[in-house]
């Protein structure tokens, strides 16, 4: 398949950004800041119209707005951003373990469908998933996330309880994947109208049951398109794998520096390669050692090695967060990741090694990768 | 002829200039100035105060003639002399932060 260019797609905490290159992934063209001074949380592009672009824009003292394009990130209008939960919201656990009404604060994750422009999902804090098929001109919530029986042991994590990964099988629309902070994986089989827990075989010890059904951090989940039964995860400690859709996890963080991480991607064209960032631990969010490194199995989990050229190797302290790394569909597969430094590192050799695209944006939030036709 | 005086972020996101006019019937009120926007930049709706609730977002402030209006109830009427279109209405993005 002959691929004409790269689109970057960057949300920082002071607006978006769009990268853009041809094939060969060596120049760069750097746009925007697009909605400046605006948190944008996520920005994703439609799989059936690149062109499509959806962005969530939002403030804490303005609240949330959802900005869509339908010319490739050129100009960009406003849709509706009404999410209002379904019926009476009922309650979560609040930090000090009573019961919190459910209140909407701001969407993380937008995850357009595979094949119709208009129609998104959204996972928003406080932790619930909403779909549109109008384009985002409304959102309606799939309640039966929100409403399974485990709903009201729900408790937000550090950064807010919040619905941050969406997956959708590529095989299968019906099937989806979320996770959230703190409740755990989540699978539905009916395009979420119901939803099963995909936890067995997790353990957090920062729980009172450390193997409970809920209560897991769970900080990404990420799959091959040509294998979506297997899935990996990067939880709050631990990197897992799932064999099946979910079902059983098994820890494969074998001689990773550290297993706490938030980013976790799987190799375009090779389902057994797996990248995690390494970061030292929950209260110290940065990489070992000053260090930072991609880590890269080639064998599905427990081998890794580290990649390291053209990546600061010392005296570096910034985080890569969970929705901020990304691959393309070229040949060989591209690899690209964002910092809390505002660097955007890109990867044209699976890894092998790295450079900046841009050295100096606002903190880095989100990085989605479109591979152009 | 009412003047409103929106923060730049609003006024970028609704693609206004430094001030909007409002013609309003009496008595002008918070609410009355609020509906009248919402209404001919839809963009701002949720962006001032919560949907459905429409309580004032926690970091959004009122002022005029020098008052902090934001904690007066949203019926209540405004200053003459923002009637008169003298003074204007101010939303402000509160101070947050270091």
């Amino acid at each position: 398949m002959t691929m004409s260019g790269i689109r970057v797609l960057v949300g920082t905490r002071k607006g978006a950004f769009i990268l853009s290159a041809d094939g060969k992934r060596d120049r760069w063209t750097v746009n925007g800041p697009f909605f400046g001074g605006w948190e944008i949380y996520h920005l994703k592009g439609s799989p059936a119209d690149p062109d499509r672009i959806y962005a969530s824009q939002s403030s804490g003292w303005f609240g949330q707005q959802v900005q869509r394009s339908s010319d490739g990130g050129k100009t960009w209008e406003p849709v509706g951003k009404e999410f209002t939960y379904d019926g009476v919201p009922g309650t979560h656990q609040w930090y000090d373990g009573t019961p919190h009404p459910w209140e909407f604060k701001r969407v993380w994750h937008f995850e357009p469908s595979l094949d119709d422009p208009d129609h998104v999902y959204a996972g928003v804090e406080d932790a619930a998933i909403f779909e549109t098929r109008d384009g985002g001109g409304t959102w309606a919530e799939l309640s039966g996330l929100r409403g399974h029986g485990t709903g009201p042991q729900w408790t937000p994590g550090a950064g807010g309880m919040c619905l941050h990964t969406i997956v959708i099988d590529p095989k299968n629309p019906n099937r989806l994947y979320v996770a959230i902070s703190a409740a755990g994986a989540f699978r539905s089989d009916d395009r979420g109208r119901t939803w099963k827990t995909i936890t067995k075989g997790l353990n957090s010890k920062y729980i009172p049951d450390p193997t409970a059904e809920v209560g897991h951090c769970v900080h990404r989940i990420a799959l091959n398109d040509q294998r979506p039964g297997v899935l990996f995860m990067q939880k709050h400690w631990d990197v897992m794998r799932s064999d099946d859709a979910g079902d059983h996890w098994r820890e494969i963080s074998g001689d990773l520096p550290t297993d706490f991480g938030f980013a976790i991607d799987v190799h375009a064209h090779e389902p057994e390669t797996v990248y995690v960032v390494p970061i030292t631990s929950d209260q110290e969010h940065f990489p070992p050692e000053g260090k930072l490194r991609v880590y890269r199995s080639r064998k599905g989990g427990n081998e890794w090695e580290p990649l390291t050229k053209g990546l600061p190797q010392k005296d570096c302290y910034v985080n890569v967060l969970r929705d901020a790394m990304a691959v393309d569909r070229m040949d060989p597969c591209g690899v690209y990741f964002g910092t809390t430094g505002g660097q955007v590192y890109a990867s044209a050799n699976a890894g092998d090694s790295w450079a900046p695209i841009v050295r100096d944006l606002p903190a880095v939030l989100s990085v989605e990768v479109q591979t152009l036709p | 002829m009412i003047r409103v005086e929106l923060p730049p972020a609003l006024r970028a996101l609704a693609g206004l200039e430094r001030e909007v006019r409002l013609d309003l019937p009496a008595p002008v009120t918070a609410r009355a100035i609020l509906d009248a926007l919402e209404a001919r930049h839809p963009v701002l709706r949720g962006a001032i105060r919560d949907f459905g609730t429409e309580r004032r977002r926690p970091l959004v402030r009122f002022y005029a003639c020098r008052r902090d209006l934001s904690h007066e109830p949203l019926d209540a009427p405004l200053p003459d002399a923002v009637a008169r279109g003298e003074e204007p209405f101010l939303v402000i993005g509160a101070i947050a932060g270091g």
